[in-house]
């Protein structure tokens, strides 16, 4: 397959992803795979079901460890520093992740935000607080759960959920945030105020969103990935994925004739 | 023509019936007891019985305040002993280990289940009381003990696997290491399943009395320390029923009411725990 590098190049490459091969025991899973994520630019990745693109999104912050016999092979750098031999903790402070099904610890709203501090070693007290206050207002989420910080967690709508999840992740300030599908459970409406939430997070972070959902890939990305089969199949700016595909599935793929 | 209708019908009312019939045997059995313990072991049940000493044969009254205090006592040696390792050992099952360790873990603790309690009592007899040359409180909690391992492990292992992955990834993903992500919030999340399971143990070897009969022994006082025997519950009831004495017997029952009523209150305290989780977790 072809290899593009192209869209990172016009502008800085956060992660920068070369010739990655991996396997799930004797299974290949991804081939070849090379390709640049912008900084503070949206990156989605689209393909069918069992493509590869949840597969990719966890190596990048080496969550793929925790299946057994999973294997990475190749070269992944974030901001030229090799993921595969950096310090784990430290490189999933840098990148967070929200996934697909909403997984707010069975604590309270506020304990949910401060435990990434708390992991990270931040001092109890105001400043905790203040941060996890911090957080919620970055996930648009302060306003509907101010008044109820110490309630569990788990009496929120999934869609406030899944914000909680996002706040969560941004409460360690990481400079990637890695999405695995995280509307692929909510209504229309939740959905959109996470999309609102991603375009004002552009400023901040580098986001890579996993979705089936073409119309939110279309919506909210500055560059589309077309996963297919474990193969990158295109890789460009949104609006040309989708206007101008080059290569033939892909066009198959975003006008609906299969997948 | 209507035959064979009626004789479908005829067999569906048999099975029905055989299956309530069975029903009904099985929850009776239970309520006789219930009711039979009640009724004789109810009515000898006094405050004297629960803060008295035992008094010599043929002297009426007297109770069983020492073996009241002295099951207390086996049962803490035998939490203190087989709770911590049995709940650590059920974290390294769920959590932890490659294939060949954990199964053979998981063997033996099925194994060890299985065991008779008398065997536990062998064991914890030729480990304490043979070295210490005589029955002590300390060997009854280990032989306790012994058997809490177990099931404590296979039930905090349970419950821990019964946590969503997604928690720990969750966590991973924070930052968290993995033995942090385990204390923070996969125990945590399993809590009160494991706290149930450790209170259904205790409340099954509560009424253990073959591995305390050449363990802890009986004592017809005060026991004056831990490695002194000590009168429990179990033993006494086993002692008193099988002696000769009408007065003796009448205490075995308010015993035996005792012991019942201990285990009918960790059984609805475990049931409120569980209760509680599901209404606040999804």
């Amino acid at each position: 397959m072809v290899s593009q590098e192209t869209p990172a190049k016009r502008s800085t490459a956060k992660i920068q992803v070369r010739g990655l091969n991996f396997y799930y025991g004797p299974r290949q899973a991804l081939y070849d795979i090379s390709l640049g994520i912008a900084e503070k630019k949206i990156t989605a990745l689209i393909g069918p079901s069992g493509c590869g693109k949840s597969t990719f999104l966890r190596t990048l912050n080496r969550m793929h460890e925790l299946v057994r016999q999973a294997r990475a092979e190749g070269q992944l750098l974030l901001d030229g520093e090799d993921i595969m031999s950096m310090d784990v903790t430290r490189l999933r402070r840098r990148v967070g992740m929200v996934f697909q099904k909403s997984n707010p610890f069975p604590k309270t709203i506020f304990e949910n935000v401060a435990y990434g501090l708390r992991v990270n070693g931040y001092p109890k007290g105001r400043p905790l607080a203040d941060l996890v206050e911090a957080s919620l207002k970055r996930a648009a989420l302060w306003d509907e759960v101010k008044d109820s910080l110490h309630k569990s967690a788990y009496a929120l709508s999934g869609g406030q959920q899944q914000r909680l999840c996002i706040a969560r992740a941004l409460a360690v300030n990481p400079e990637v945030l890695l999405l695995d599908e995280p509307c692929s459970a909510l209504d229309p409406i939740a959905t959109a105020k996470i999309e609102e939430l991603l375009f004002a997070l552009r400023e901040s972070c580098t986001i890579v969103i996993v979705t089936h959902n073409m119309q939110q890939a279309a919506r909210v990305a500055d560059y589309t990935g077309f996963f297919l089969m474990g193969r990158l199949v295109e890789f460009d700016e949104t609006k040309v994925v989708f206007t101008r595909p080059r290569r033939r599935e892909t066009e198959d793929y975003i006008t609906g004739r299969f997948g | 023509m209507n035959r064979p209708f009626f004789m479908r019908k005829l067999v569906n009312a048999l099975m029905l019936s055989l299956c309530g019939v069975c029903a009904l045997v099985s929850v009776s059995v239970l309520f006789i007891i219930l009711g039979y313990l009640l009724w004789n072991g109810g009515r000898f049940l006094t405050w004297t019985f629960l803060t008295r000493l035992p008094t010599p044969v043929g002297e009426p009254g007297g109770g069983m305040a020492n073996a009241i205090v002295g099951s207390g006592k086996v049962l803490l040696l035998a939490a203190l002993t087989g709770v911590p390792v049995g709940f650590v050992g059920g974290i390294y099952l769920a959590e932890f280990g490659g294939r060949v360790f954990p199964f053979l873990v998981r063997y033996t603790a099925d194994l060890l289940n299985g065991v008779p309690s008398i065997v536990m009592g062998i064991f914890a007899y030729t480990v304490v009381v043979l070295p210490m040359h005589h029955f002590s409180t300390l060997a009854g909690g280990l032989a306790l003990g012994a058997m809490l391992i177990p099931i404590v492990l296979r039930s905090t292992e349970e419950f821990l696997r019964a946590v969503p992955q997604s928690l720990r990834e969750g966590a991973l993903a924070l930052g968290a290491s993995k033995s942090r992500a385990i204390a923070t919030v996969v125990i945590p999340a399993g809590f009160q399943g494991i706290a149930t399971g450790i209170l259904l143990a205790l409340a099954r070897v509560a009424g253990e009395t073959a591995p305390l009969i050449f363990t802890s022994a009986n004592n017809r006082f005060w026991s004056r320390g831990w490695n002194q025997p000590t009168a429990t519950l179990p033993v006494m009831i086993w002692t008193y029923a099988s002696s000769a004495y009408e007065d003796w017997h009448r205490q075995a029952w308010a015993a035996g009411l005792i012991l019942l009523m201990l285990v009918l209150v960790a059984n609805a305290g475990a049931r409120l725990i569980l209760a509680r989780r599901t209404s606040v977790a999804r």
